[in-house]
C-alpha cells in the first residue's frame, strides 16, 4: 500500500470490481438512463409499511443482485461497507442485518458510494479482506421527510434545488488476481471544505468547491492531468453546480475540459422531468455509475474514469441553526485491466 | 493549504451570477389567480349561507368549515401538493392552505403512531402560524383596548 501526496491512494494490489448491481425507482426510469439500469422499480413503496422498510429492501436488492452476479454467497461476503442518507443510516444497517454480513456503515452524505470504494479497495489492497460489497441508496420520500417537508405539503421548490434519486448502486469488489474486468487503481480522500453557502437548498454551490478541491489533489498527488482521464464524472453536483466547478477551474488555473466532465445529477433526469437542478442522494452516483459508467468501461467506451462523489454535510439541525453547508468529495480512478 | 480561487465573498458573487432566479412575474400570475380563485369560492359559500339564514356570524364559520373540508380532502387525494406547487403562496395563504399543512403531517406520520407520530408532529408546520397568530392577536387587542376611548 503506498501513498502519493497529501490525500491519495496507489492501491499496490488494486481490487477487482467483479460485479455491479443498481436498482431505480419509477421517475428515474423514465429518464435518459433508464434503458442502463438493471432493474426500474414499479413503485416506491416495494409492499414495505414504511419508506424506510422500502429502502431497507431496495439496498437489499441490489446487494443480493450484485452478489448473485458475482457467484458468490451471503457466506461467502467478507464485509458489506455501505451508508444512506436516513438517520443512523438505517437502511443501510437494517439491510445488513438481513443478509447478516459484516457491516462496517459509512455516511458522507451523497458521497458514500465512492467513499466505500475508497476505503474498501484499501482494505482490499491492504489484504484485510479478499472482498467488500460497497452499497449506498437513497429514497425520496424518506430524504423529503427528514430533511424538508411531507410529501403532501403543497410547496414550490427554487431552481436550484435537487430531487433525492430514488436509487441503489451496489459494487461488489474482490482481490482476484486474474486480469479481468474493472479495477479501481487508486482513490483520494477528501477534505471538508466550506465557502459559507448557506441555502441548503443549493447543494450544487455548497459542494462545487469541495469537488474541486479533490480532484486538484488527486491531480496533483498523482501528477496527471485531466487529460489522463477518458471522462470526469462528479456525483451530484447538477446542471448549476457543474457550471460552478467548471468556473473553480478555471480560476485556478486547473485545466478541466468541459467535454470530459459530466455530473451523474445532471445525467439522471431529463430537464423537462421538473428535477430543478437535478438528481441528488447517495443513490444517484451509485446507480450512475454501476448501471451506466461501469459497463461504458466494460464496453471499451472508456478506458479510465475518474469518479468523484460529493457530499453535502448539513443535517436538519445545523441548518435551523444558521450554520453554512460544508461539502465532501471522494475520488476513486476506475480503469479497465490492461488499459 | 488552500486550493480555492476564490474568497468566500467572491464565491457568493459566482453563485448568484450562475443560479437562475425563480421567475417571480409568473410566480405572482399564478398566485394571483389561484389564491383569488379560492377567496371568489369562499364568498360564494358565504354568501350561499347567509341566504341560508346562517347570520353574520354562522356564515364566515360556515365557509371556513367548508375550505378546510376541501383543503384536508384535496391533501388526502394528493391533488393539493399539485396544487401548491403550481400556485405557491396563492394556495398556502388561504385556509385551505393550512388545512393543507396539519393534513400532510398527519398523513406522513402516521406510520410513527397516534401519539408520536400524528399527534405529536400534527402542527409542526402549523404551529408557528398558531402560536404567532395568537400572540400578535393578544398584543392587538390590548392596544385596542388602549385606544378605542379616542378611536370611538
Amino acid at each position: 500500500m503506498s501513498r502519493a501526496g497529501e490525500q491519495t491512494f496507489i492501491y499496490d494490489h488494486p481490487p477487482v470490481i467483479r460485479a455491479h448491481a443498481s436498482i431505480v425507482g419509477p421517475k428515474e426510469g423514465r429518464g435518459p438512463l433508464a434503458d442502463w439500469f438493471d432493474t426500474i422499480l414499479e413503485d416506491d413503496i416495494l409492499g414495505q409499511k414504511s419508506w424506510e422498510l422500502a429502502e431497507m429492501e431496495m439496498v437489499r436488492r441490489c446487494a443480493k443482485d450484485a452478489m448473485n452476479r458475482s457467484r458468490l454467497s451471503d457466506e461467502d461476503v467478507q464485509a458489506m461497507l455501505g451508508g444512506d442518507l436516513n438517520n443512523q443510516i438505517i437502511a443501510s444497517s437494517f439491510a445488513a442485518r438481513t443478509l447478516g454480513v459484516p457491516f462496517i456503515g459509512l455516511y458522507g452524505a451523497c458521497s458514500t458510494f465512492v467513499q466505500a470504494l475508497v476505503t474498501a479497495s484499501a482494505l482490499i489492497s491492504g489484504g484485510f479482506l479478499e472482498n467488500a460489497l460497497c452499497v449506498a441508496s437513497s429514497h425520496f420520500c424518506t430524504a423529503e421527510r427528514q430533511f424538508r417537508f411531507p410529501l403532501e405539503l403543497g410547496t414550490q421548490r427554487p431552481p436550484q434545488a435537487s430531487r433525492t434519486a430514488t436509487a441503489c448502486g451496489a459494487a461488489l469488489l474482490t482481490a482476484d488476481c486474474d486480469e479481468y474486468g474493472l479495477r479501481i487503481t487508486s482513490g483520494t480522500i477528501g477534505r471538508v471544505i466550506d465557502l459559507n453557502i448557506t441555502d441548503a437548498n443549493h447543494m450544487g454551490a455548497a459542494m462545487a468547491p469541495a469537488v474541486f478541491d479533490t480532484i486538484a489533489a488527486h491531480l496533483s498527488d498523482t501528477g496527471r492531468t485531466a487529460e489522463d482521464y477518458d471522462l470526469i464524472a462528479t456525483g451530484d453536483l447538477g446542471w448549476i453546480g457543474r457550471e460552478l466547478l467548471l468556473a473553480l477551474a478555471e480560476a485556478a488555473e486547473v485545466s478541466l475540459p468541459p467535454d470530459r466532465l459530466i455530473d451523474c445529477g445532471a445525467s439522471l433526469y431529463a430537464q423537462r422531468q421538473d428535477t430543478h437542478a437535478g438528481g441528488s442522494g447517495c443513490g444517484c452516483v451509485a446507480a450512475v455509475s454501476c448501471g451506466w459508467l461501469m459497463k461504458r468501461i466494460e464496453a471499451g467506451d472508456l478506458n479510465r474514469l475518474l469518479l468523484v462523489g460529493s457530499g453535502a454535510m448539513l443535517s436538519p439541525t445545523s441548518s435551523q441553526q444558521g450554520q453554512s453547508v460544508p461539502g465532501i468529495a471522494y475520488a476513486a480512478c476506475i480503469e479497465r485491466s490492461g488499459a | 493549504m488552500s486550493r480555492q480561487p476564490f474568497t468566500p465573498a467572491e464565491y457568493h458573487e459566482l453563485v448568484s451570477r450562475l443560479t437562475p432566479p425563480s421567475r417571480m412575474l409568473r410566480g405572482y400570475w399564478r398566485a394571483f389567480w389561484v389564491g383569488g380563485l379560492i377567496c371568489c369560492l369562499g364568498q360564494a359559500l358565504t354568501l350561499w349561507a347567509q341566504g341560508l339564514n346562517l347570520g353574520e356570524v354562522t356564515a364566515p364559520m360556515f365557509t371556513t368549515g367548508c375550505l378546510i373540508l376541501l383543503g384536508t380532502t384535496l391533501t388526502g387525494f394528493g391533488v393539493y401538493d399539485q396544487i401548491g406547487k403550481y400556485a405557491g403562496a396563492g394556495s398556502a395563504i388561504p385556509v385551505t392552505g393550512f388545512a393543507n399543512s396539519v393534513a400532510a403531517p398527519a398523513i406522513e406520520f402516521q406510520r410513527e403512531g397516534a401519539v408520536m407520530g400524528v399527534g405529536a408532529r400534527l402542527f409542526t408546520l402549523a404551529g408557528p402560524v398558531l402560536a404567532y397568530g395568537i400572540a400578535s392577536s393578544v398584543v392587538v387587542g390590548v392596544i385596542y383596548w388602549l385606544v378605542r376611548g379616542w378611536v370611538m
